[in-house]
């Protein structure tokens, strides 16, 4: 019932020995993740915590405990330098929490993602993960808001999305899949990548997408949707109050001067694609309860 | 991160990008210094120092009018320069309480022929560098986007094969040039591109890039912002940083770790997230409130920041009420209770005060704000909350 991870996920996390890596990965664990590895040049061959072998290379956490999701912690300088790795070492999937990567770093790690021959998706940076409820936890959120389910959720943002699930776990609804893409202008998997994964997906029945104000990612999703997507959508868009030219937080969360990337724009978008719209943040899993009842 | 004029031409200059000679004073003394420097009594251009677009147009707040002036010689360069100097430039992109002007630029003027567009930005949907070029230069450029598209040229770079000499060859042949001047073109595109990668700049912008009746081409103004992830990879450009330019909160937040943006509204509002924040906003302003700043306290802060969070949302007079919204994930809901037992211990919260706590230790939180005797109103959801402040603010 999921997309990208589930029960069969073999984690590396590249970072495990930090501060960061070291907190989340255990709360991972008591989530029930799988976690065969950790990676940390010049500490290889250690045991993290007593329990997880740590590695030098993502190769050889791949080659040696047969690792296939990478999530990465390490501190924004070389952020971009372990997701080249992890691609390097053809891990399908890598997803980068680290914030404050340099936008340049990203602009050539985009790049190498559109060779011909790469085997990775990635998601991030500067994202909260990713989690099938029930089955994998990968990242930041707090575990206990999910509940296992067929909505299919992706956000740019972190506590945002943790306010929609919430809404819709109280409401008795659970999620196939969260994932949260992240806040910054140039990432890996975008809204559209998104969707088009959970309407491919036979266990999810309905998707919410939560949007911000700041480049086109939400409208070129609607013209998917528009085109290709029959099962319900609803959404939303952060920032209709923001002012212009202010980078909201988000690197990406900036409304151009000229007016590109507004919250009114987004809007328009999705009435256009069928989207069932919340005008407000509390209202969003009663946008999707408008034309889906589960 | 922005810089003024004056940084940026010199970055340019070091990059080999021919501007008119200039020196910049933030003093009365230094203006004299300035001009000596120039030692011309020809037409000088004597140029306000703002971090926003618009100057020439601008209006000083005592009704002195224009921020750039083109002055015939020394004394009226004079007289311009002490009219500017410590006053407020309002300008359409400054918004009516203007900036105050404690940076005078001071250039030779030049003869004009022509004037183009030249600027590079990182164009986030493709991941890669852009030229964009136009012979309709020294005008608003995303005006004449819009009327005139044909007349802007577009020529993407990839990040890993760089710009080549028939990106220039190319842009330079489109704006028209000839002979001479497309090697002129191509040695200053070719600094711009270098100085735009070198410094992990988002946008270097040449508005006007003129050609002078000799032939000649030259930078007469030039704007500059870089990425702030990667400031800390040039200690050089970080020095060029103009606290004068930033609203005082903003910086006190920055050394906070605070992301918190000042915004005209009175009810102030700190949030966990920067998506949720936006949306705390946005909610405010759909029941008729108005939010006083954006305020993200992040996902790992402490009692610490939380503190500081409440100093400076209090340092602000137009403040009448505080919603505090935290989804915790990471954040725990007792650290923020904590922060905030410990904030109305240290400041005085005059203001109504609602919050809103959920997630991680939501219980923990709410029983250690309910025994502290803190002055608040707690609220169940989003809706909620925002509803008690904006009405307690409207009385």
């Amino acid at each position: 019932m999921s997309i990208l991870v589930n029960k069969d996920t073999r984690l590396v996390v590249q970072g495990i020995t930090g501060k960061t890596g070291t907190f989340h990965t255990q709360q991972c664990i008591d989530y029930g993740t799988n976690v065969v590895a950790g990676v940390t040049p010049g500490k290889g061959g250690q045991l993290w915590e007593d329990k997880v072998p740590v590695c030098n290379t993502v190769a050889e956490a791949v080659e040696e405990h047969g690792a296939n999701v990478s999530v990465i912690y390490v501190p924004p300088p070389f952020a971009a330098d372990s997701i080249l790795e992890a691609i390097e070492a053809e891990i399908p999937l890598v997803i980068c929490i680290t914030e404050g990567v340099p936008v340049r770093d990203m602009a050539e790690v985009r790049r190498r993602l559109y060779f011909h021959n790469t085997k990775t998706r990635l998601i991030g940076p500067n994202c909260p993960g990713i989690i099938t409820p029930g089955e994998c936890k990968i990242g930041i959120m707090p575990g206990y808001i999910h509940k296992p389910g067929r909505v299919g959720v992706v956000s740019r943002s972190g506590t945002l999305t943790y306010e929609a699930v919430w809404q819709l776990t109280q409401k008795g609804h659970g999620q196939s899949t969260c994932i949260g893409i992240g806040g910054d202008p140039i990432n890996g998997t975008s809204q559209t990548d998104a969707i088009r994964m959970f309407n491919e997906d036979p266990d999810t029945d309905a998707i919410i997408m939560i949007g911000e104000i700041g480049g086109s990612a939400e409208e070129e999703a609607c013209a998917y949707i528009k085109e290709h997507v029959k099962k319900p959508v609803a959404g939303f868009i952060a920032g209709a109050s923001a002012p212009k030219g202010r980078t909201m937080g988000h690197a990406g969360a900036i409304v151009s001067a000229s007016g590109v990337g507004t919250a009114e724009a987004k809007f328009a978008a999705m009435e256009d694609a069928g989207v069932s719209i919340a005008r407000n943040p509390s209202e969003i899993a009663d946008a999707l309860l408008k034309i889906y009842k589960g | 991160m922005n810089i003024h004029e004056y940084q940026a031409k010199r970055l340019l200059h070091d990059y080999g990008v021919p501007v008119p000679k200039g020196y910049a004073a933030q003093t009365s003394r230094e203006v004299e210094t300035a001009l000596s420097h120039l030692g011309t009594d020809e037409t000088i251009v004597v140029k306000a120092q703002i971090h926003a677009g618009g100057r020439g147009k601008g209006t000083f707040v005592d009704g002195y009018e224009g921020g750039v002036k083109l002055c015939k010689g020394r004394n009226a360069a004079l007289d311009a320069a002490t009219r500017m100097l410590d006053n407020t430039l309002v300008t359409k992109q400054t918004g009516p309480e203007g900036r105050k002007v404690q940076t005078i630029y001071f250039t030779e003027a030049c003869e004009i022929a022509h004037e183009y567009y030249l600027a590079i930005v990182l164009d986030r949907e493709t991941a890669q560098s852009v030229i964009i070029a136009s012979t309709e230069g020294g005008m608003d450029i995303e005006e004449v986007a819009d009327k005139t598209p044909e007349k802007i040229i577009k020529v993407p770079i990839s990040p890993t094969m760089g710009l080549r000499h028939h990106h220039c060859r190319r842009v330079a042949f489109e704006l028209g040039f000839s002979g001479d001047q497309v090697k002129q073109f191509a040695r200053i595109l070719t600094g711009l591109y270098k100085m735009f990668w070198e410094k992990n700049a988002m946008l270097v912008e040449i508005n006007p890039l003129v050609t002078t009746p000799e032939g000649k081409i030259l930078a007469l103004d030039a704007k500059v912002s870089f990425d702030d992830n990667s400031i800390f990879q040039h200690p050089d450009i970080q020095q060029l940083r103009d606290l004068n330019e930033e609203d005082p909160k903003e910086i006190e937040a920055s050394k906070h770790r605070l992301a918190y943006i000042a915004l005209d509204g009175n009810i102030a509002c700190m949030v966990n997230g920067a998506g949720l924040a936006m949306a705390t906003m946005d909610i405010i302003k759909s029941f008729g409130g108005e939010p006083a700043n954006f305020l993200d306290v992040g996902g790992g802060a402490n009692e610490e920041q939380v503190t500081a969070a409440f100093k400076i949302i209090l340092s602000d007079p137009k403040v009448e009420g505080i919603l505090v919204n935290i989804f915790g994930g990471i954040m725990k809901c007792d650290v923020i209770a904590r922060g905030i037992i410990a904030a109305a211990k240290n400041v005085d919260i005059t203001v109504p005060l609602v919050v809103r706590l959920e997630g991680t230790n939501v219980e923990e939180g709410k029983k250690l704000l309910r025994e502290s005797g803190v002055a608040l109103t707690p609220a169940d959801s989003l809706v909620e909350a925002a509803q008690i402040i904006v009405k307690q603010v409207q009385g």
